[in-house]
């Protein structure tokens, strides 16, 4: 007899384990399957070199402290950590900073414009913010609820006042450059504010879609728009969120990939029933819940046969490849930083917009950019159980990387892009070559390898105007149901998509639960 | 001078592999298109083309159909997502008729599957519907068979008379191959005609060959070619829908809800809600439950004067208006005044009128005529379905 399980929810990154925590704290018998030997997908963090380890995702900026508090994660360890400065890296030292809502390094006119236009932001912001933890009804069914959440909606948005109003309208889809160039003066302010709107985006400073929109989803955290990492690291919050489910009777399962969702077929239509690990295991359940991406979810694991046919086009064309690489260095001792005393912060190397686009320029036609732009992070700094004692991790974002990359990811182009990454790095910071005992480099195509996501998307699918909220991932799954009954979607290719922030993983979680 | 031989090439219309013969026999000159060849409307005179296909046999040229041939380990299983048929009991040698619709339940096509036939070209529905399917071939055979519909009641004997040996054991919707001149001659026992027939694949270059010897067989049996025009009649009487008269074709509408689905169509039969899955399923099984806003029925109408675009009332004040006639003739054959329409469901068991506007030497009239809601097909005959279909 095969065991029999309230929900199974496939893939234990931050959503996955969001979602079983939510189910499982309302009594529910939950089974959590993961591919990996570690939770936490992404954000999962993992030994690159002896004794180095390291997360693709190396911050948090918007985790929901509604879901902190939902969970009691608090009890189980999670503590936020303190917000980080953002440093913009200037080659001579002469370095801007962002902290505390305030900048420094710049000219007087950018400072009193810096005030206008991050108060400005924020009040966005929070107009938006209880967006992210709800279903976006579809369109078109003029529902009670559907006309209730868009009036809600609107009033939220009318309720800036007509002016900031007018402003958010003629804003929302500006290209960040424009929005940049009408508010500020110095390069590397503008580069490094730009950056939250474009990272993980297949979008540079002169593409208009959802740049601003990014920006603004990224402010909805607790520290408004500033990083952090929780204490004890990414681990912080990921061994928080598996004690909270396991405490409430879940089961975990690690290293169980999941080959197939079992999908009754009878006289009464379709509904997934179970799943079948790649090792020919069997589980069943009343319901299954894929908080993997969805073109994995629907054209392997579901397979095409149980969905319609514009269905499975429209998810075949979601726009999902990947454009950040992840560069890991194991370092035999603290890198010296121009200008910088201690490098515990988030670094941001791209001293101008130009740099951003020309790098943009380069991965939209096949290539690595020769010159990356990159955020860098010292991670051991702040977890010391991530290196050994005196050695040092340093972690880096670098954009643009293309997952699919002209001619592929040979040996020779993955070694000529660390090569560049890494000088780069040494024009900030003089030596740190001869300081590498190891260098891991992922790009994007690794990633949807190692972590088993489409396009090494970090987003499981572009974060744009045209696959958001009611059309997220597309619409019939855009309200974590799916065509087929029984199934239901909890991952970052949903509402309101990714980043590590949990709102998918409580939205499928409630909807399961209505 | 242009040194471009013919500018307007690529807009000519493409000859079919039986044109020689075709053009020598369409006095009229009478040519339209179809999926950009040039085809026959009619060639002397619809009407007597009509009663060749009732009363003798005729030929109509169906290579402007578009054929796909489907193969591969998974094309079964595709082709069985595609349509709303269970096409698992499908057997060898069989043509089975199906349609095809939206994720919407609207309908795209109809066809057959042997091959598989249609109206239009459907290569980009088919290569969306296999996607996903590792190992499914499509292929375009539309320009590489030669076909000829051959109906009438004098059918069989000819294909007899020309040698195709126990042709009369074929049943309805059967398949049988034949050699024929060095080649291979693939006849199906179906139609578009209501009536005994047959459909004749070829090679094109076998094209005339064939035509000369099935009119050779068919000297004594009255056989003639058939355009449109002849054929429109004929599959009216048989209660046989046709592209941009029914339906409209689902990729092909803009407005919402233009199209029809199957259900609509009255072709509920097609749909196969024991199929666990297929295109479109949840839609159908959504309107099924709720019932059909509209049903193409079957009328016998007052008088003479064929109803075509007529509105219909469900009184005779037009106070009501309750749907319109799709397609409508005088038939000869079954001597009524027939019509195909689409009509509110609800409406259904009420009173019929329809508003019949003609034209009587060049003065606009009008008149209003009581409708007769029909259940079965207007024409058809015994020998259409029995085997052997018996002498004539």
């Amino acid at each position: 007899m095969t065991k029999q399980y309230d929900t199974i929810i496939i893939g234990a990154g931050h959503n996955g384990l969001v979602c079983a925590a939510y189910l499982a704290k309302k009594g529910q018998k939950v089974l959590l399957l993961e591919a990996a030997d570690t939770l936490g997908g992404l954000a999962s963090t993992r030994e690159f070199h002896p004794g180095f380890k390291a997360s693709v995702a190396h911050t948090i900026n918007q985790f929901s402290s509604k879901i902190v508090g939902d969970l009691n994660l608090a009890a189980y360890g999670f503590k936020s950590g303190k917000p980080m400065q953002s440093v913009g890296l200037s080659e001579d030292g002469q370095h801007v900073s962002i902290a505390n809502g305030k900048v420094t390094g710049v000219g007087q006119s950018d400072i009193d414009a810096f005030a206008r236009y991050t108060k400005m932001m924020q009040r966005y912001a929070k107009a938006m913010a209880g967006f992210s933890l709800q279903t976006i009804p579809p369109i078109g069914n003029n529902s009670f609820s559907e006309v209730l959440t868009f009036a809600k909606m609107g009033l939220k948005i009318r309720g800036l006042g007509r002016e900031d109003m007018r402003e958010l309208l003629r804003i929302i889809s500006l290209p960040a450059r424009d929005l940049m160039d009408e508010n500020f003066d110095n390069p590397i302010l503008k580069a490094m504010l730009s950056w939250d709107g474009l990272i993980g985006s297949k979008m540079a400073p002169r593409s208009p879609n959802n740049t601003v929109l990014m920006m603004l989803f990224r402010m909805i955290g607790e520290h408004r728009g500033a990083h952090a990492l929780p204490v004890g690291g990414m681990d912080g919050l990921i061994n928080a969120l598996s004690n909270a489910l396991t405490s409430s009777g879940a089961e975990i399962r690690t290293s169980a990939p999941v080959g197939q969702v079992l999908v009754n077929r009878s006289k009464n239509g379709l509904s997934a029933v179970g799943v079948i690990l790649q090792n020919g295991e069997e589980f069943k359940a009343q319901r299954i819940v894929s908080a993997v991406d969805p073109k994995q979810t629907f054209l392997d694991l579901v397979g095409v046969d149980n969905l319609e046919i514009e269905f499975t086009n429209r998810i075949n064309r979601l726009r999902s490849d990947g454009y950040v690489a992840k560069l890991h260095l194991a370092l035999d001792g603290l890198p010296d930083f121009n200008g910088i005393n201690i490098p515990n912060e988030r670094m941001i190397i791209a001293p101008e917009m130009d740099a951003i686009e020309f790098a943009f320029d380069d991965a939209k036609y096949g290539e690595a950019s020769s010159e990356p732009v990159m955020e860098v992070m010292l991670p051991s700094l702040r977890d010391q159980s991530l290196a050994p004692e005196g050695k040092h991790v340093l972690s880096a974002h670098i954009m643009y990387v293309p997952y699919n990359r002209k001619g592929g990811w040979t040996k020779k182009a993955k070694d000529q892009l660390a090569k560049n990454a890494i000088k780069t790095l040494s024009q900030y910071a003089p030596g740190i070559e001869k300081q590498i005992a190891h260098a891991e480099l992922l790009t994007p195509a690794d990633i949807a390898e190692s972590h088993l996501v489409t396009g090494g998307h970090w987003h499981h699918g572009e974060f744009a105007l045209d696959q958001m909220m009611m059309m997220r991932p597309t619409y019939e799954a855009a309200q974590y149901k799916t065509p087929i009954p029984g199934l239901y979607l909890a991952s970052a290719g949903c509402h309101p998509g990714g980043g590590i922030m949990g709102g998918p993983g409580h939205n499928a979680a409630h909807e399961i639960l209505k | 001078m242009s040194k471009i031989k013919d500018p307007f090439a690529g807009e000519r219309l493409k000859e079919t592999p039986f044109h020689p013969r075709q053009s020598a026999l369409n006095l009229r000159n009478a040519w339209s298109s179809w999926n950009g060849y040039l085809f026959a409307d009619c060639y002397y005179e619809a009407e007597y083309e009509y009663f060749c296909i009732r009363n003798q046999c005729g030929t109509y040229d169906i290579t402007p159909m578009q054929k796909y041939e489907i193969s591969g380990a998974d094309a079964e299983a595709m082709l069985n997502r595609m349509v709303t048929r269970d096409i698992s009991k499908l057997r060898k040698n069989r043509v089975t008729y199906v349609c095809w619709c939206t994720d919407e339940g609207r309908m795209i096509d109809d066809g057959t599957i042997f091959m598989l036939t249609c109206g239009s070209p459907s290569l980009a529905w088919l290569r969306k519907s296999s996607f996903g399917y590792k190992d499914v071939t499509i292929k375009d055979l539309s320009d590489t068979v030669a076909a000829l519909s051959f109906q009438g009641p004098t059918s069989c004997e000819v294909l007899k008379k020309m040698g195709l040996s126990k042709i009369d054991t074929l049943k309805p919707f059967g398949i049988k191959h034949f050699k024929f001149k060095g080649g291979k001659l693939m006849v199906s026992r179906t139609g578009f005609t209501g009536d005994l027939g047959y459909e004749l694949w070829i090679d094109p270059k076998l094209a005339l060959d064939l035509w000369d010897a099935l009119y050779a067989a068919g000297e004594d049996f009255g056989i003639q070619p058939y355009g449109e025009t002849a054929t429109n009649m004929a599959r009216l009487e048989a209660g046989f829908i046709m592209p941009e008269m029914e339906f409209n074709e689902a990729l092909k509408t803009i407005h919402f809800q233009h199209d029809q689905t199957p259900l609509e169509l009255d072709l509920g039969w097609l749909v196969d809600f024991k199929k666990p899955h297929f295109n479109g399923r949840n839609a159908l099984l959504r309107e099924k439950e709720k019932g059909t806003e509209y049903m193409l029925t079957k009328l016998d109408i007052q008088g003479n004067k064929p109803a075509e675009e007529s509105f219909l009332y469900s009184d005779k004040a037009c106070t009501k208006q309750i749907g319109y006639v799709t397609s409508a003739m005088w038939s000869p054959v079954v001597k009524a005044n027939i019509a195909l329409a689409m009509i509110k469901t609800k409406h259904l068991d009420g009173d019929i009128w329809a508003e019949i506007n003609y034209v009587k030497e060049l003065r606009q009239l009008s008149k209003m005529a009581k409708c007769t809601v029909m259940k079965k097909p207007f024409w058809a005959p015994a020998r259409a379905k029995a085997t052997p279909p018996g002498p004539y």
